[in-house]
């Protein structure tokens, strides 16, 4: 594994992240993307992960990491313990996102969330012209064996930002070969978007 | 006579050595407030102190536990009690690490405990011997420590008992472990906990032969003991172990219709009770099962300074260990993470219940083995 053979919306957020961050990534998986931030940009990373398997592919990287939920893991954490918080392709897997969004954003400096657009062009042609619900390269899975128990898209998102008064700093708009340059709720497959406590504290 | 296949693996004959300290007037300051002197501590040692001193693992054991760890002691048949994880390219590696095993104080296998003699009075202590803790446990273990020139542990690692000494270890002397592995462990015994200590110290004390402790040189209280110990594998099962090693199964093919062995379980617990009285006095029972249930590292007591933790945790756990839960394990990680410590938690799947931490030991290797190369070699995260 080099670091150009890793997936795209790593090699983004591998380029976020400042050398020598702490970061915490929520459903670390195997725990790839820690590694290359904690090898080659001497990142102090920690991961939280549901997989006993993966568990022990990050323990044989070296990589420290907690088995748990992401719902749950949290709370210990004093504010603003990290620089980041990832949470990349695991929030629509939580069970009550505004908690973990609230709780990345009071541990994590900026926050990373990365997930699939369930408003992409094929997606929305699957439910429109054939009644079914969308399958794509981002969304591959069934109705009925999808671990994800949410489905938004980039401006749903964007909604909820603007509604808890989270600032978006950035977005990355991920299309099928490389970044998508326009119209991003209809042609990407994915986004990463860098989020973070509005300026002002809230009283 | 050994095994021969274990004999393969394993780091061959190994002795038991003694080390002797808190000569008077330098006598050891117990928690309970009185002093004690001289303590004598029975360890083993495998592997070699490299010229640094920086690769020494202290294996601390469980209840019933001794310093016979790994390798076999001369004529016997079987190995030491955790020989699946020491030894060469075990998970602690003989080969690059230098392992070390004391039996507590309290206990009975070497190490000075209510069964000892008192030189006060040329009699064993019985009932004087003073009430200990896993805190007194763990000084005495650093007299052996300094007497070895070990600055700082490597690693100290144990399960269930053993794992109070990991953290009682890490709260004491936090700036002589380098990494710590509590294996299905608690920062303090739950009621329940407390409850079947007692029901086993009860057991013990209602055997008439118990005597008031002072039973040394006449009959053991045997019935008593074996109870208690019948009573502790229950709670070291599961459930669904249980149903895979006896389900109803009888000993013969009818029920008897007395009050005899009918269940292959029952067999297994009376066998298991026998045994153990024949290795085990029934008072270091009474003083080790106390010290347990005394022990309190919740809230801030494991990190009393206040700082961050230095030492780098791995945190094993059990998914069947219902006598050490889950959320046990939890609250430990819990209090390394308000500790900003570097740590990982790892939930193993399994069905044998509290014993697992004896017999999962491929699991336990996997994660050991990695996390130990970690912390020996420093934050040079291995390429995969």
């Amino acid at each position: 594994m080099t670091f150009n053979t890793v997936r795209q919306d790593y090699r983004i957020i591998y380029q976020i992240i400042e050398p020598g961050s702490r970061v915490l990534d929520l459903g670390c998986g195997s725990g790839d993307l820690i590694y290359f931030l904690a090898k080659e940009k001497n990142a102090k990373v920690q991961g939280i992960e549901l997989s006993e398997d993966a568990i022990y592919k990050c323990v044989e990287k070296g990589l420290s990491v907690f088995h748990s939920d992401i719902d749950s893991g949290l709370i210990e954490y004093p504010a603003q313990s990290f620089d980041y918080v990832i949470l990349n392709q695991s929030m629509q897997e939580v069970k009550k996102v505004d908690f973990v969004i609230s709780e990345a954003l009071r541990i994590g400096k900026k926050v990373i969330v990365g997930f699939p657009n369930f408003a992409y062009w094929s997606a929305r042609f699957r439910l429109f012209f054939k009644g079914k619900a969308p399958v794509t390269v981002s969304l591959p899975y069934r109705w009925y064996n999808t671990p994800n128990l949410h489905f938004l898209s980039i401006s749903d998102f964007k909604d909820f930002c603007r509604e808890k008064g989270i600032s978006i700093l950035d977005a990355y708009y991920l299309g099928k070969k490389g970044l998508a340059r326009f119209w991003p709720n209809l042609l990407a497959l994915d986004v990463v978007f860098v989020i973070a406590q509005p300026a002002s504290p809230k009283i | 006579m050994m095994n021969e296949e274990l004999k393969d693996k394993s780091i061959g004959i190994v002795e038991t050595k003694f080390f002797t300290f808190a000569e008077p007037p330098k006598e050891l300051l117990l928690d309970g407030g009185q002093k004690m002197g001289p303590i004598t501590l029975a360890y083993e040692t495998y592997g070699q102190l490299n010229r640094d001193k920086t690769n020494a693992i202290l294996v601390c054991h469980a209840l019933s536990g001794d310093a016979h760890a790994a390798g076999f002691h001369a004529g016997e048949k079987d190995p030491g009690w955790w020989d699946t994880m020491i030894g060469p390219g075990k998970a602690f590696d003989t080969t690059k690490y230098f392992v070390i095993c004391s039996n507590v104080i309290g206990g009975c296998k070497g190490s000075t405990g209510p069964s000892s003699v008192n030189p006060k009075t040329e009699k064993a202590y019985g009932l004087d011997f003073p009430i200990i803790t896993i805190g007194d446990m763990v000084d005495a273990q650093k007299y052996l420590v300094d007497h070895l020139g070990i600055d700082k542990l490597l690693c100290v690692v144990g399960g269930s008992m053993g794992g109070m000494q990991v953290l009682q270890w890490v709260a004491s002397y936090p700036e002589r472990v380098k990494c710590a592995i509590p294996i299905a462990t608690a920062l303090k015994h739950s009621p329940q906990q407390i409850a079947f200590d007692e029901v086993g110290r009860q057991a013990v004390m209602a055997d008439p032969d118990w005597n008031h402790g002072n039973y040394y040189g006449q009959s053991q209280p045997e019935k008593g003991l074996a109870v208690a110990r019948m009573i502790g594998h229950i709670t070291y099962m599961s459930d669904q172990s249980m149903e895979e090693k006896f389900s109803r199964r009888l000993k013969e093919k009818n029920y008897s219709f007395k009050f005899t062995t009918d269940f292959e379980v029952e067999g297994y617990l009376r066998y298991r009770g026998d045994n153990f009285v024949k290795r085990f006095d029934a008072n270091s029972y009474l003083y080790i099962t106390k010290a347990m249930d005394y022990l309190d590292l919740s809230g801030d007591k494991l990190n009393p300074s206040g700082k961050k933790i230095e030492t780098r945790f791995l945190v094993i756990a059990f998914r069947s260990d219902w006598l050490y839960p889950l959320y046990q394990s939890q609250d430990i990680v819990r209090q390394l993470k308000t500790g900003h410590a570097d740590a990982t938690y790892c939930e193993i799947k399994s069905t044998y219940g509290h014993d697992a931490f004896l017999l999962e030991s491929d699991e336990e290797t996997r994660l050991i083995k990695h996390f130990l190369d970690k912390t020996f070699l420093g934050y040079d995260v291995k390429r995969t």
